[in-house]
């Protein structure tokens, strides 16, 4: 394997530190009364975090500074912003901070599912804490080797200085004997003031994997090699739900290359995180697997989904959509009658297709069976599910298995799910123990992902003769992730309805919200911003299409609709879940959604004259405890072609630990944004997904991508307010924004995307 | 057969129709060109044949005997591939980066036959090469910078 991510579990630590040592882990399980309210935020993640310096932190004697991150990078900068939390906290110099991965254990290192746009907002404090430590033990070192009082040294950018004499010792002078000390009390830590900060807040720092990617040296999945290794690929069943009948490899094992083939058990819906079952075909290189696998004949049993046909399917989600009932989620005052009585009313339905996420890396894994044991290589966002995933199918225990965290290549919420991990572990097991890689094609990747499931809002909205909004009314319907889990669910979860439905805090007098049942017919999963891409997008299309109605400007209508400045409990509003966020720490902020809508309007120089074929839309919504608006500039030509000069992005993130990094992801899911709306979709006949790669399934490309992305922050007052989340907040507004500047542009108002040829003339 | 791959002489012995990528990842562990489509659609495995931008997924070992390879571990042995390198770490283009050896290398060919480009001659370009995380506009610009940095004589 090439040296560049260096898997700790691989590779002793280097002197200094040692590995040993109390870990401060909170969030497990303990009988005590505390334990009785209800936790949140990083309290509530699964095995909680552990801020142990022990764990995080290791000095050489050359002063090498070594930081482990334990979450996953896939592109949001986390290997970069964490560790860059522990450098400036304990006073290191990011020049000479090596970071290192961590191997799926939770129980080390804290929870490691990597998404929901959590892991600074989770992890900030415990990595100040860890540097926090790191820091005073070797202050306290410096001190007593100097032999003066602790009051009188200093650490400062990899030393410590004894401030009345100048004398000065280096890190990595002080490594051995401050790791001889006790860890700090967790309330005796002393944090660095914000005006100290070297890389917190700045732009400063570089992407850890700069240059590793820009010179073709970073280690993705894709790229891991172990001697001996054999590589394979699978035919899985075509719909959800098929089975195996019989298979003829006859064909398959005359490809040079071809070492032979083996079938994996199907796994009946649900499909949780197992396989979906196939037959294997193993070679000496992954081309050679490839062939075989076209040689291949193969009979498949169909299954319960066979005939699901996504055509017919959007109409039974447009009939719920537009039946009164369906599970109510939220009421306040009688929409229906106000509805009934009104001076005037609007009503309009919103529908996204499935979506896959297409990562640039298709999943991946390399698994070595050892008999009592497995090792894995793998791109995988949820290194700790992997490892009791594969565990559970190999029966092995949890700790037989170790999963080894590469670079991702993209996740997008894909690689949160570990069905290809054990493909490669049961193949490598079936190979009596050889190492496998098991790659997915561009095809596997986007006829058998977890789906963005697929959904048909219908809203309706009462008018008094003022034109003052006085009942909304949202019924969404669409399959559930839940349905993943358990085959019996039809309704949306906490968790979807939570993101964008029952939350949205707008102040109307009369509402009614309703989750009438839908079934699923095909593997749904999280895709980057989840249910918060068709809530967003039927909401600010619609609140823009009551504006038009009512002849008033959009963005005054959304700002009266947000009302004065008020603090929402959501539980208000029947949002038990808040992303897992306190409550009180967090609640629904109106005030913050006003200010982004007015930072970004005003940036945009919202209301500009423009000539004809050209408009502007606005968007805003609240999504990952962070709060987001956008404006963008569309041109449309007379033939329907739609060009975007220019975004404008909006974000009350609290404060900002890594700019840089939370620029590149708005201007990332800007492009992702644009990107499903203008051309996403998988559709299904015979149960089978209808595309296959980039030429079926197409993608935002430079030719489509926007002129400018303008990204605006709203300043936090200081590190202590609560952190929001960053990966994700930017995607739901952008969809709806880009409608609405199309309307503005031509008069033409998109509801179905993606918009793809609906505007040829 | 024999191939040229970044000025090295490398001694290949696989099936003529084998796509080089395969070649290049599998056979001889060069793991920096990517593996994205399949299909010339994306653009992960772009590499230079004898100067000219291929993908490396769909073009087979054969043609390339007797011909010269560059693969982005050499890139920086070109003036412009060694700008396009500064420039894509100086903007912090990439995200999770693994479109990013197929799209310096695209960039590269571009200023080598183009040294002004606009945002046109980049659109034209750089639209065989998908970036799932959205640097697009990124990469705009550090094109630009690096053919500044050309013309005004410096390397990155």
């Amino acid at each position: 394997m090439k040296d560049n991510i260096v898997n700790i579990s691989r590779r002793s630590f280097v002197k200094g530190f040692a590995l040993s040592g109390l870990v401060l882990a909170v969030g497990l399980p303990g009988l005590s009364a505390e334990e009785e309210k209800p936790k949140y935020g990083r309290d509530a993640m699964p095995n909680g975090w552990v801020d142990n310096p022990l764990v995080f932190v290791s000095i050489a004697e050359d002063g090498t500074v070594t930081i482990v991150a334990h979450r996953a990078e896939m592109g949001q900068g986390v290997r970069t912003s964490l560790p860059m939390v522990v450098a400036d906290e304990m006073e290191a110099d990011w020049e000479r901070v090596k970071v290192v991965q961590a191997p799926g254990n939770e129980q080390k290192y804290g929870n490691q599912n990597t998404d929901g746009s959590r892991s600074v907002r989770h992890f900030f404090m415990p990595m100040r804490n860890v540097g926090s430590a790191a820091r005073m033990m070797l202050e306290t070192a410096a001190a007593a080797m100097m032999a003066v009082p602790v009051s009188e040294v200093k650490a400062l950018n990899h030393e410590v200085i004894h401030q009345p004499s100048g004398r000065k010792m280096g890190y990595g002078e002080l490594a051995q004997a401050a790791a001889q000390l006790d860890v700090p009390e967790r309330s005796s830590l002393e944090y660095k003031s914000a005006e100290d900060f070297r890389y917190i807040g700045k732009n400063s720092s570089k992407n850890i994997d700069g240059h590793a990617i820009a010179t073709g040296q970073a280690e993705y999945g894709m790229d891991v090699r172990l001697d001996d290794m054999v590589y394979a690929v699978v035919a899985h069943p075509p719909a959800y739900g098929d089975t195996l009948k019989s298979f003829d490899d006859s064909e398959a094992l005359k490809v040079p290359g071809v070492i032979k083939t083996l079938t994996l058990p199907s796994s009946p819906p649900p499909a949780v995180f197992n396989p979906l079952g196939g037959v294997v075909v193993v070679a000496e290189n992954t081309w050679a697997a490839m062939e075989g696998r076209k040689k291949l004949k193969i009979e498949w049993s169909k299954g319960p989904n066979s005939d699901y046909d996504s055509k017919a399917f959007r109409q039974t989600l447009e009939q719920s959509a537009k039946q009164k009932g369906g599970k109510v989620l939220r009421q306040l005052g009688d929409a229906y009658k106000t509805l009934e009585n009104a001076e005037s009313t609007l009503s309009a339905g919103y529908y996204i297709p499935h979506l896959a996420q297409a990562p640039m890396e298709p999943p991946v894994a390399t698994a070595h069976f050892q008999g009592d044991s497995c090792e894995l290589w793998a791109s995988t966002q949820n290194p700790q599910a992997s490892v009791d995933t594969v565990a559970k199918w190999l029966e092995l225990k949890p700790e037989q298995v170790t999963v080894n965290v590469t670079l991702l290549g993209g996740g997008f919420g894909r690689k949160s799910k570990p069905d290809y991990l054990v493909e490669a572990a049961l193949t490598s097991k079936a190979m009596n123990g050889k190492p496998v890689k098991l790659v997915w094609t561009r095809e596997d990747d986007i006829q058998h992902a977890y789906y963005h499931t697929v959904s048909y809002e219908h809203l309706e909205a009462a008018f008094d003769e003022n034109g003052k909004t006085q009942a909304w009314l949202h019924r969404t319907v669409a399959p559930s992730i839940s349905s993943t889990f358990d085959a019996s669910s039809v309704h949306q979860m906490p968790i979807e309805i939570g993101m964008g439905v029952v939350n949205i805090p707008y102040a109307i007098p009369n509402i009614q919200l309703e989750n009438p049942a839908a079934k699923n017919h095909t593997r749904i999963g999280w895709f980057r911003s989840v249910s918060n891409l068709p809530h967003a997008f039927a909401v600010q299309s619609f609140i823009a299409e009551m504006a038009h109605q009512q002849q008033r400007d959009h963005k005054q209508l959304l700002l009266e609709l947000i009302g004065d400045d008020r603090q929402i409990d959501p539980r208000t509003l029947q949002d038990d879940w808040n992303y897992g966020q306190s409550p009180e720490i967090y609640p629904i902020d109106t005030g913050r959604l006003r200010r982004v809508v007015e930072l970004v309007t005003d940036k945009a120089s919202w209301g500009k004259s423009l000539p004809s074929g050209k408009g502007q839309g606005l968007a805003a919504h609240y999504s990952f405890v962070s709060y987001v608006a956008a404006v963008v500039e569309v041109e449309v030509s007379d033939d329907g072609e739609v060009t975007i000069p220019q975004v404008d992005i909006a974000i009350d993130c609290g404060p900002q630990v890594n700019p840089e990094r939370i620029r590149s992801q708005l201007e990332g899911a800007c492009v992702m944004g644009i990107s499903f709306a203008m051309l996403g979709e998988i559709s299904f006949k015979d149960g089978v997904a209808e595309q296959d790669n980039f030429d079926g399934y197409q993608v935002t490309r430079m030719d489509g991508a926007p002129g400018r992305i303008n990204v605006h922050f709203v300043p936090a007052k200081d590190y202590n307010q609560p952190l929001g989340g960053v990966g994700e907040p930017g995607m739901p507004p952008i969809a709806p924004a880009l409608c609405n500047a199309i309307f503005n542009a031509t008069k033409k108002r998109i509801r179905n995307l993606p918009i793809r040829y609906q505007l040829e003339a | 057969m024999k191939i040229t791959i970044n000025e090295q002489v490398h001694q290949v012995d696989v099936p003529d129709d084998m796509p080089i990528l395969w070649a290049l990842r599998d056979v001889l562990g060069m793991t920096g060109t990517k593996f994205g489509c399949g299909q010339s659609l994306c653009g992960a495995c772009t590499v230079m044949l004898d100067g000219q931008p291929i993908r490396s997924c769909v073009t087979p070992v054969k043609q390339a005997e007797n011909k010269k390879l560059t693969t982005i571990e050499a890139i920086s042995e070109q003036p412009a591939g060694r700008a396009i390198q500064a420039a894509w770490m100086e903007k912090n283009v990439p995200q999770c980066g693994y479109c990013q050896s197929g799209q310096i290398v695209s960039a590269t060919a571009l200023l080598n036959t183009n040294p002004k480009p606009s945002d046109e001659d980049i659109n034209n370009a750089m639209s065989g090469n998908i970036c799932r995380c959205g640097t697009y506009t990124r990469i705009r610009d550090a094109i630009k910078q690096a053919a500044n940095k050309l013309e005004a004589g410096h390397e990155g």
